[in-house]
């Protein structure tokens, strides 16, 4: 914020608190009752890399299992388990809770100004339903496994074995604790602001966080349903989504897709919203566009629930149903490509260094460039009908789901890990793990556009010769990336190793949470920030009272 | 705020991140209202397969709308409206400093909600035999878990309002459960016509 | 260009192939274009303003309007125009002729069966005559599977309970893929079908006969092809693993025991009922999921698939 007008206690109480939130208080129990948003933030943030550990660790198998075709390391039962739990993982456990519930819950309140999230016991209850639904999901994958594919398409996933019903369950109670999440971040942005701090004073992380906590809120409620009639199904026969029970598979569709499509903003909004803090610091340049990249956000929040239908073309539905959900798809493309200009132009005239955030932040423009573009190629009906569910599909969504919002939230990591722990990370480490995750990533997944416009279906645990040279060039980049992720594990765990020595703002942001010290203290602030001035005013020198 | 008791209220109840009573009040309500839309979604999500049943196996539809009694329903809806009247009454007292009539209003709205589980209880102990029509599930999953949430939710505001927890300072619990309790009123006001009425 | 084409979509099967392959090759320039200038614009901007002296202060260039609208409006009609291009061939590719030939195909885990209008039936072949319309009428008899002739550009959701069809109008004779896109469980991916467009007299000539080449090929060599192409391979493996159904390897002569506790020497007879009524006898340790295939093999293939069995030992 331009300039923080000190303004005397207003509470009574809270001085004895001056401690870091790190060392308010000891011991595992501290940390399992806290309602500190901090200490939640960095326990999901645990729990959610773990989670994102194991699901690499599946996609490396599955990349593995495809050198060759036929069996390369397992068995096709086990392949068809392994990439149900690497997408079930990836999506549910780890990146929908990623950037918000665990980064916003750790940045969100400081930004604002606030001393905790609206209801804090709230958050530590999500944190615990999240756990319980983690929990489930490993009970269903060691009694059992999945073979469904994440999506649980019906009637496949109401007759086959395994723990289906007990995989649903688990994404049902991730449902829950991801609502409650929405529910306390926009109870907070639109209460518990600074005095002095208008909408358009937020920083954009906000704003995007804002659109997620909406889609989240909205959107969620149906899958929950959704998933409870397919449970309700499997366990007590009503026909609901199976034929043969008089049911309609492709109800599912609609219903699964009415989440999911939206859900896949809740993935990429938070991503964005990163990008938008990330982009103006490095830059030290206010940002191009403030209200379009705001109302950009709550646009595709808004769009993301009428285009559910685009994942349907080949379903079955209605010419009329494609046309239209063809149609709105394709106005995404347009807050999309507002908001990568702008970020583009925000560093015209700028001061630009090329920390590890911004290495990211750079690499997420580009990534985010290809997966928006191939979304053009999806949205024409003809060239989708052509692509749909081959390997062009899990290159755009890899694209957007892990070049851009995995590579913001890594940003993002990289960018506020200074202020969650207090250490400052290796820099040349850090740069040339951004460097291997890039071309790993790319190498990755780029072969995949090929494969799948040449034909090649996705989910296929064989596949003809003429895919193999593709596909192995595709396997040797996911070793580049896990060699990026393991450097990447390597000097973080190091910094944390070290003592603490990382000063208050060591980018030199203008944001409320570089005000206050790295680690913050338990209340936040020692004063309650009172902002004039927007969150970007880098044209302006840094104003008195403040601490940077 | 000028009032001891108002002091005394905003202290004891008042969060550390809150800068005053009304900041809490109101992020409150909006948590709620944020909830109660959670549930309508969910809840129509429910109905949209509802409708959908209802188009596939019509004489299902009737025949179980046969088996449930339409005086029994009428009179079940009358007690949960009255029951939100008298939820209604209670969060008014509580605001007012009225913590008799406080804890009157939320007995009586327990009162109301026992009276209609009861009847459901025996709507389905003596048809249950007749196997289980589909409308069985939704009626279970609209009326078998949102009123026993809500009873359990009343009994303990009413211990606190009994303990002299609440007053026109800080009656939150009141407000929001207040809010809760009306959506399982909607709810079943939606569900009778579509289970009772059709024909 | 054409080969940059042939290299990223593969051959063409129809002229409808080439619609969908133009519209493609468009969107790959399109966006090879509006990537260069990301990339160019990103590079150039990091790096002439790269950071030179610390503390500077920027300039406030909070917003150009004219700039924003500029990028809003011209992605704006571009994407719709290929809204409308895609859509419209879309919709021209999914009316059927009145004169295409209608073909049924039943999907079931993890087969294709074709009947034809004359009655023949086929698995895991398809044969049509090359420039005439094809419909084919499609469903499924367990789960969701999806029939996808990636040279035709084309592909559907076969499901459960629904007829779908599938248009399209061969043009390139010869052998083309079809897979399974909708993953249905274990062989998912060994759920192919070949699409044989032939020439009309050839193919007025396959219906009444057959395959030319069963005639002339040793029994055992048409086993082989019967095993690959009927589906027995999605099921029963040939190097003595256990897969859905029991190994073929070493089969012949072997002593199996059933389900209800009788068994029996394997022998031609008890392979032909196998294959004609699969639940008769269930085999100890293996699930009664075998479909019938009764009337689907000539008499040369059933003699084929019995002597490619006895060879394996």
């Amino acid at each position: 914020m331009a300039d923080i007008i000190t303004t005397p206690h207003i509470s009574g109480h809270a001085d004895h608190h001056d401690v870091d939130y790190l060392h308010d208080g000891k011991g595992l129990k501290s940390w399992l009752t806290t309602v500190d948003h901090k200490r939640i933030g960095v326990m999901y943030l645990w729990s959610i890399l773990f989670m994102f550990f194991l699901g690499g660790v599946f996609a490396m198998m599955i990349r593995l299992e495809l050198l060759t075709p036929k069996e390369t390391i397992m068995s096709a039962e086990t392949y068809n388990k392994v990439f149900t739990l690497h997408g079930a993982i990836m999506v549910f456990l780890f990146i929908i809770p990623s950037v918000p519930a665990a980064l916003a819950n750790f940045v969100l309140p400081l930004m604002l100004g606030a001393k905790d999230v609206a209801f804090p016991k709230l958050n530590l209850f999500s944190w615990y339903i999240y756990m319980a639904g983690a929990f489930i999901a490993v009970a269903a994958m060691v009694t059992g496994g999945v073979d469904t594919g994440w999506t649980f398409y019906t009637p496949y996933s109401t007759t086959t074995d395994g723990s289906v019903a007990l995989m649903t369950f688990a994404a049902f109670v991730l449902g829950f604790s991801s609502i409650l999440t929405g529910v306390n971040f926009v109870a907070t942005i639109h209460k518990l602001r600074a005095p002095g701090m208008g909408w358009f004073d937020m920083p954009l992380f906000c704003w995007g966080i804002y659109a997620t906590a909406l889609i989240q809120v909205l959107a969620t409620p149906v899958l929950a349903i959704t998933l409870l009639l397919l449970i309700m199904e499997r366990t007590f026969g009503i026909g609901i989504f199976d034929p043969k029970l008089g049911g309609d598979p492709v109800l599912f569709q609609h219903f699964f897709w009415f989440y999911s499509h939206p859900a896949v903003y809740i993935m990429i909004l938070p991503g964005m919203a990163i990008i938008s803090e990330i982009i103006p610091t490095f830059s030290q340049k206010t940002i191009f566009g403030y209200r379009a990249i705001a109302f950009s956000s709550v646009a595709i929040a808004l769009v993301s629930f009428i285009v559910w239908g685009h994942h349907m073309f080949t379903s079955g539905q209605s010419q009329l149903a494609s046309a239209i959900f063809s149609f709105i798809t394709f106005f995404v493309a347009v807050p999309s490509a507002i908001k990568t200009f702008n970020w583009i132009v925000t560093m015209y005239k700028g001061s630009v260094a090329f920390n590890a955030p911004m290495l990211y932040a750079l690499s997420f423009l580009l990534l985010f460039g290809i997966g928006g573009l191939t979304g053009i190629f999806l949205g024409a009906v003809s060239v989708d009908i052509h692509l749909h569910d081959t390997y062009f599909v899990v290159a755009h969504f890899h694209y957007v789901m892990m070049g851009s919002t995995v590579i913001a939230f890594l940003g993002g990591l990289h960018y506020w890990w200074p202020k969650m722990f207090g250490r400052m990370y290796s820099e040349p480490a850090a740069r040339v793990a951004c460097a291997l995750v890039f071309i790993g990533f790319n190498a990755t997944f780029l072969p995949q556009f090929v494969l799948g416009s040449r034909g090649m279906p996705r989910r296929y645990y064989n596949y003809l010769p003429e895919f193999q040279a593709l596909h192995q060039a595709s396997t040797v980049g996911s070793w580049i990336l896990g060699l990026g992720f393991l450097i990447m594990a390597g000097y973080l765990f190091a910094s944390l190793r070290k003592k603490m020595d990382a000063p208050a703002n060591p980018w030199h942001s203008r944001t409320l949470e570089w005000q206050t010290s790295s680690p913050p203290i338990t209340h936040n602030f020692h004063e309650i920030p009172a902002v004039g001035g927007g969150p970007y005013d880098y044209y302006r020198p840094v104003g008195n009272g403040r601490n940077a | 705020m000028s009032n001891t008791t108002h002091d005394v209220a905003e202290h004891r109840f008042r969060q550390h991140h809150f800068a005053t009573a009304e900041q809490q009040l109101d992020t409150s309500k909006i948590g709620m209202w944020l909830f109660l839309a959670t549930e309508i979604l969910m809840f129509g999500g429910l109905f949209v397969g509802f409708g959908l049943m209802q188009g596939v196996y019509p004489e299902a539809w009737v025949a179980g709308h046969h088996h449930l009694d339409r005086v029994l329903g009428a009179v079940n809806t009358v007690f949960l409206l009255c029951s939100s009247f008298t939820m209604v009454m209670a969060v008014h007292y509580a605001s007012t400093d009225q913590k008799s009539k406080t804890v009157m209003n939320l007995g009586l709205t327990l009162g109301f909600a026992f009276a209609f589980l009861v009847i459901k209880y025996f709507e389905y102990s003596h048809k249950f035999h007749d196997g289980l029509l589909p409308g069985r599930y939704f009626n279970l999953a609209a009326v078998g878990g949102p009123p026993q949430i809500g009873i359990i939710l009343i009994s303990w505001i009413m211990v606190r309002a009994n303990r002299g927890d609440f007053s026109s300072a800080y009656y939150t619990p009141v407000d929001l459960i207040g809010l809760y309790w009306h959506l399982v009123d909607l709810i079943w006001i939606y569900l009778f016509p579509l289970l009772y009425l059709v024909s | 260009m054409d080969s940059i084409r042939h290299w990223m979509l593969g051959p063409q099967g129809s002229a409808y192939a080439n619609d969908v392959d133009v519209l493609y090759m468009f969107l790959v320039w399109l966006s090879v274009f509006f990537f260069a200038l990301i990339v160019f614009l990103t590079v150039y901007f990091a790096w002439k303003y790269r950071r030179r002296k610390e503390g500077v202060l920027t300039p406030n260039i909070s917003h150009n309007l004219a700039l924003e609208l500029l990028w809003s409006i011209i992605p704006l009609i571009i994407v719709m125009g290929i809204f409308f291009w895609g859509f419209n061939d879309y919709v021209r590719a999914s009316v059927a002729p009145n004169d295409a030939i209608e073909i049924h195909v039943t999907a079931k885990k993890w087969l294709w069966a074709f009947e034809y209008p004359d009655g023949t039936r086929t698995i895991g072949n398809l044969h049509v005559p090359v420039n005439r319309p094809v419909k084919l009428i499609l469903t499924s008899e367990d789960v969701l599977h999806d029939f996808y002739i990636p040279s035709m550009r084309q592909k559907t959701d076969v499901i459960p309970g629904r007829f779908v069809d599938l248009t399209f109008t061969p043009t390139v004779a010869g052998k083309h893929q079809v897979f399974c896109a909708e993953y249905c469980g274990k062989s998912h991916s060994d759920m192919m079908a070949n699409l044989y467009v032939d020439s009309p007299e050839v193919y007025e000539k396959w219906l009444v006969e057959g395959d030319e080449e069963l005639k002339t090929m040793p029994p055992v060599e048409v086993g082989k092809l019967v095993y690959e192409n009927k589906g027995c391979n999605s099921c029963h493996s040939i190097d003595g693993s256990k897969n859905t159904g029991p190994s073929f390897k070493g089969l012949y002569g072997r002593v199996e025991k059933f389900t209800d506790g009788t068994s029996i020497t394997v022998d031609d007879n008890y392979i032909t009922e196998s294959i004609n009524n699969p639940q008769a006898k269930i085999v100890a340790g293996y699930e009664p999921v075998m479909p019938t295939f009764q009337g689907l093999l000539r008499i040369p293939e059933m003699r084929g698939i019995i002597a490619y069995i006895k060879e394996l030992k």
